[in-house]
């Protein structure tokens, strides 16, 4: 072919083609920034709604009380909130040392065999569905000591909160420049000493951080909890604080008695009162549902506000 | 002052009125500004049609910034703006109703770096022939050929037209990306740098290179090898930045007075490498 | 008296030592972190595995086959679970089916064409999509997303394709007057595993070079073919790892699917009609089992989900990694 006929091919093809390329130009832009709106619509709309329907259950006796029977009105969710409180700094407890040392491990440590392992190990943790660590905490935990308990629950949560607090927390250390850590170490530190009390200070920003994420993460699961906590409507940590008090029982014997007992939370509680007939039960969802979002909307934004704050001070 | 220089210097002399008419692109006071910085001032130069000229200067004077103003590659900058005129056959590139696309297929780019796309060399050079509509397989393989022909590459490739571009050596993929910007018939060729990644052989056939493409192709290249721009270019011009950090256009003329009969005291300083 | 101080100085002697070369402690401490770390990954695996045994004496392969008789009769102890595998994998590919286009947009619009400042807003309310806890979603789609969207859509689908042959029997109906169907458990997937894919997908695009934007618009491409033919074919892979991350997802999500998608053991395969998920089947009668077979059968399907997961995220770092590592030094910022 000619290079004469080519550029008439071409020249064709150039004026034929201009408008449509441009207009594809234009529509397929315009169309990712629609997508991008029509995703952020859902978010919108769940927040909106939650916070309305939700709204006119929040008072002082919703957060106070334990339920009262269906019919009677009023009542409230502590001990729900008791329970979600109590497994998640179990969870976090557990999960929190852990993935912390585990994590300058990793980070020292990317290339042998035992590193790598930990990375694999970290990447599957964190993609198996939590209800299968549900079923095996309960196989861990429930079915050897033959009842539900906290403490079941806060494993399951922890194993889910490990792999994300390594990470974060690896992320951190790396972070840390190397000169550091070669200072402390020059000055006749010890290794361990120069980790916690050099290292692990200057990265403890973004290991808080990933760290609250994470216990937002656990604290809004309830498959996890299904089988290992199971959920108690008469779970009363006043009530058992008190008695063992007056039992004069140990601060030991009290908690365990807290943490070995069946009890409930809020994501359970919500799953519970969602499939109830009644509608009393069904708005107390909505208000477990807001006070859920809440948690979550306040960690994500004290998150971001926290990484902003560390920004504003490196750079100033 | 006549000065007897080392440089060879190309032997096109003095122009007839004819070939000196013929004014492929013109910039009028141009400046370029990122924000508030203006990295170019009052740069004016007409680039003739078919010949070849270089831009040469200090590091930082904003030779890169000049070239890329003339396919627009500024634009990928967002704050990055221009005053002044540029105009390619009479019309100003930056005039109200001008497509950027097709300024860029007219006015094609060869980048310091070569930067072939992950493709086979084939489609490497087909890429643009194909956003036009050409599909026809006896077409396309027409001006592959054809294209790997003009930029010296077609021997050393044409039995392995799918394998990867980026299998290539460093002068190879170069010519690659030099016969991809051919493939979509451009009418001026801007070359930035465009042997400083390469070895001294690989940089002596793109030098070659330039001689044949200069019958049909108007070229502009950005040097900071003056011997280069002293072998391969028929007009030179200087540039440096001034007391602002702006930079600005010394002088510009003919390669041969530019090396030999320099106007200005900073570009004598530079050609004879007294800075620089 | 000497013998007391002596005895003091010793001890104080000795933790003095303990500190300054704690080292070995603390090696021996984070080693051991480590292995606990690593141990639990293989003993979920392996509890699993063992758990789900009666299970798998009893039925072997067939428990897992796709098969037009199903049956999961906790009285009889007969059990079969290819209608959960069906209804996990139907709504999960319908899932990726709608989220990948809307995944794609959203990277490439964030990634290429978004104004800088509304760059980190826009991540951070994405990512906001992936914390609402699974249980919010559920409550809301029943409530809301159900009666609103999915009825509506469902009675339009049972409308244009519930007696055209063939694909009839996909499209069954009509839908639950509640809504509750796969459909339902499909959209709302599909909603939860964006932020997963744009977020991966987004960062595969970050990570290739500027340069071969340069290139491809030096030639005279618009911006939109720079996007479709140069940049989504150059990350790929990882584009394809991002798709198989949110697929690992779907597979595994529980609460919000179990509240809307009906939780039957209807037999057809209608979209438009409820059903179950491995997942879901697990929340339901977990807690409820009679028998230990049950118990067993259950756990096998726990453990064909780790399985499933397991690969499907190997897979994906592996494409991932692989993207990253092809491109040269210069990256765009």
């Amino acid at each position: 072919m000619t290079t004469t006929s080519y550029s008439e091919l071409l020249k064709k093809g150039v004026e034929r083609r201009r408008v449509s390329r441009k207009g594809t130009n234009g529509f397929m832009l315009t169309l990712t920034g629609a997508l991008t709106v029509l995703a952020l619509i859902p978010l919108f709309w769940i927040i909106g709604y939650v916070f309305y329907k939700g709204g006119s259950t929040l008072n002082l006796a919703f957060f106070t009380q334990l339920p009262k029977p269906v019919g009677m009105t009023g009542g409230g969710v502590l001990h729900a909130i008791e329970g979600s409180l109590i497994v998640t700094f179990l969870a976090t407890i557990m999960a929190f040392i852990p993935g912390v040392l585990a994590a300058f491990y990793a980070a020292r440590n990317p290339n042998t065999v035992l590193g790598i392992g930990l990375r694999f190990s970290t990447d599957v943790l964190s993609g198996v569905p939590s209800i299968v660590v549900g079923l095996f905490a309960y196989a861990l935990i429930v079915k050897p000591q033959g009842h539900y308990s906290a403490l079941a629950g806060g494993v399951a949560l922890a194993i889910l909160m490990v792999p994300t607090i390594i990470r974060t927390t690896e992320e951190m250390l790396k972070l840390v420049p190397t000169n550091l850590r070669e200072a402390s170490l020059a000055l006749g530190a010890p290794e361990w000493k120069t980790s916690i009390s050099v290292l692990l200070p200057a990265a403890m920003d973004g290991v808080i951080t990933g760290v609250l994420l994470a216990i937002a993460r656990a604290a809004g699961e309830t498959a996890p909890l299904l089988f290992t906590t199971l959920g108690n409507e008469r779970f009363d940590l006043g009530t058992i604080i008190s008695s063992g008090v007056t039992n004069h029982q140990s601060i030991i014997q009290i908690l365990g008695r807290i943490f070995s007992s069946p009890i409930d939370s809020l994501p359970l509680t919500l799953w519970k009162y969602a499939g109830m007939p009644y509608p009393e039960r069904v708005q107390q969802a909505w208000g477990v549902a807001l006070i859920l979002l809440i948690l979550v909307l306040a960690t994500n934004i004290l998150a971001r506000v926290w990484i902003e704050i560390r920004k504003r001070k490196l750079r100033g | 002052m006549e000065m007897n220089m080392n440089i060879e210097v190309k032997q096109n002399k003095d122009f007839t009125v004819n070939e000196m008419a013929e004014i492929k692109v013109r910039t009028s006071q141009l400046s370029v500004y990122y924000g508030k910085f203006r990295a170019l001032t009052d740069i004016n130069m007409e680039i003739h049609d078919r010949k070849i000229t270089a831009i040469i200067g200090p590091s930082g004077c904003g030779k890169s910034t000049l070239l890329r103003s003339f396919n627009r590659m500024n634009d990928l900058t967002p704050s990055a703006h221009v005053e002044g005129k540029i105009e390619l056959d009479g019309e100003d590139i930056y005039g109200k109703n001008v497509d950027v696309v097709d300024i860029r297929r007219r006015i094609g780019m060869v980048f310091q770096r070569p930067n072939p796309f992950p493709k086979s060399i084939y489609d490497n050079v087909a890429y643009g022939p194909r956003l036009y509509g050409i599909r026809q397989r006896n077409h396309l393989d027409g001006i592959v050929e054809s294209s790997l022909k003009q930029s010296a590459l077609w021997d050393e490739v044409k039995d392995k037209l799918h394998q990867s571009g980026m299998s290539l050596s460093g002068g190879q993929q170069q010519r690659l990306c030099i016969a991809r910007a051919l493939a979509v018939q451009p009418e001026v060729i801007l070359m930035d740098e465009p042997a400083s990644a390469l070895d001294p052989i690989s940089t002596l056939r793109i030098e070659e290179l330039m001689h044949d493409l200069a019958k049909s192709y108007t070229i502009i290249i950005v040097t900071h090898n003056m011997q280069q721009a002293a072998r391969v270019s028929d007009f030179t011009a200087m540039m440096m930045i001034d007391e602002t950090r702006s930079g600005r256009m010394i002088e510009y003329n003919t390669t041969n007075i530019i090396f030999t009969r320099p106007q200005d005291k900073r570009t004598e300083d530079y050609v004879t490498g007294r800075f620089g | 008296m000497m013998k007391p101080t002596t005895q003091k100085n010793h001890w104080i002697k000795k933790i003095g030592q303990l500190l300054n070369h704690g080292d070995r402690p603390w090696f021996g401490l984070i080693i051991i972190m480590s292995v606990v770390v690593i141990a639990f990954m293989v003993a979920i695996g392996y509890m699993l595995w063992i758990d789900s045994g009666p299970s798998r004496v009893a039925f072997g392969l067939s428990f897992l086959q796709p098969t037009t008789d199903p049956s999961w009769d906790p009285v009889n102890s007969n059990f079969q679970a290819w209608p959960f595998i069906y209804g996990t994998l139907i709504t999960s590919i319908i899932a990726l089916v709608i989220a990948l286009p809307v995944s794609l947009g959203i990277a490439i619009y964030l990634s290429e064409l978004c104004p800088a400042w509304l760059r980190t807003p826009l991540n951070w309310l994405i990512e906001l999509l992936a914390a609402i806890p699974s249980v919010v979603y559920g409550l809301w789609g029943i409530f809301v997303f159900l009666p609103q969207v999915v009825t509506p859509i469902g009675t339009y689908l049972f409308d244009i394709f519930g007696n055209v042959p063939g694909l009839g029997s996909f499209f069954a109906g009509p839908i639950p007057e509640s809504g509750a169907s796969r459909l339902a458990a499909s959209l709302i997937l599909a909603i939860m595993i964006i932020p997963t894919i744009s977020a991966v997908t987004r960062d595969v695009l970050l990570a290739i070079p500027n340069s071969q934007r340069e290139a491809s618009l030096a030639l005279g491409s618009t911006q939109w073919e720079t996007i479709w033919k140069i940049l989504l074919p150059y990350g790929a892979s990882g584009i394809l790892g991002a798709v198989i991350l949110g697929l690992g997802r779907a597979l595994g999500e529980t609460m919000a699917v179990t509240m809307v998608i009906g939780n039957s053991i209807e037999g057809t395969i209608s979209i438009l009609k409820p059903g179950y998920t491995m997942a879901s089947i697990i929340a339901n009668e977990f807690a409820e089992t009679v028998s230990a077979l049950h118990t067993s059968s259950l756990i096998e399907i726990g453990f064909s989900l780790f399985v499933m997961t397991l690969l499907l995220n190997m897979l994906a770092r592996l494409l991932v990694w692989s993207v990253t590592r092809k491109t040269p030094q210069e990256a765009r910022a």
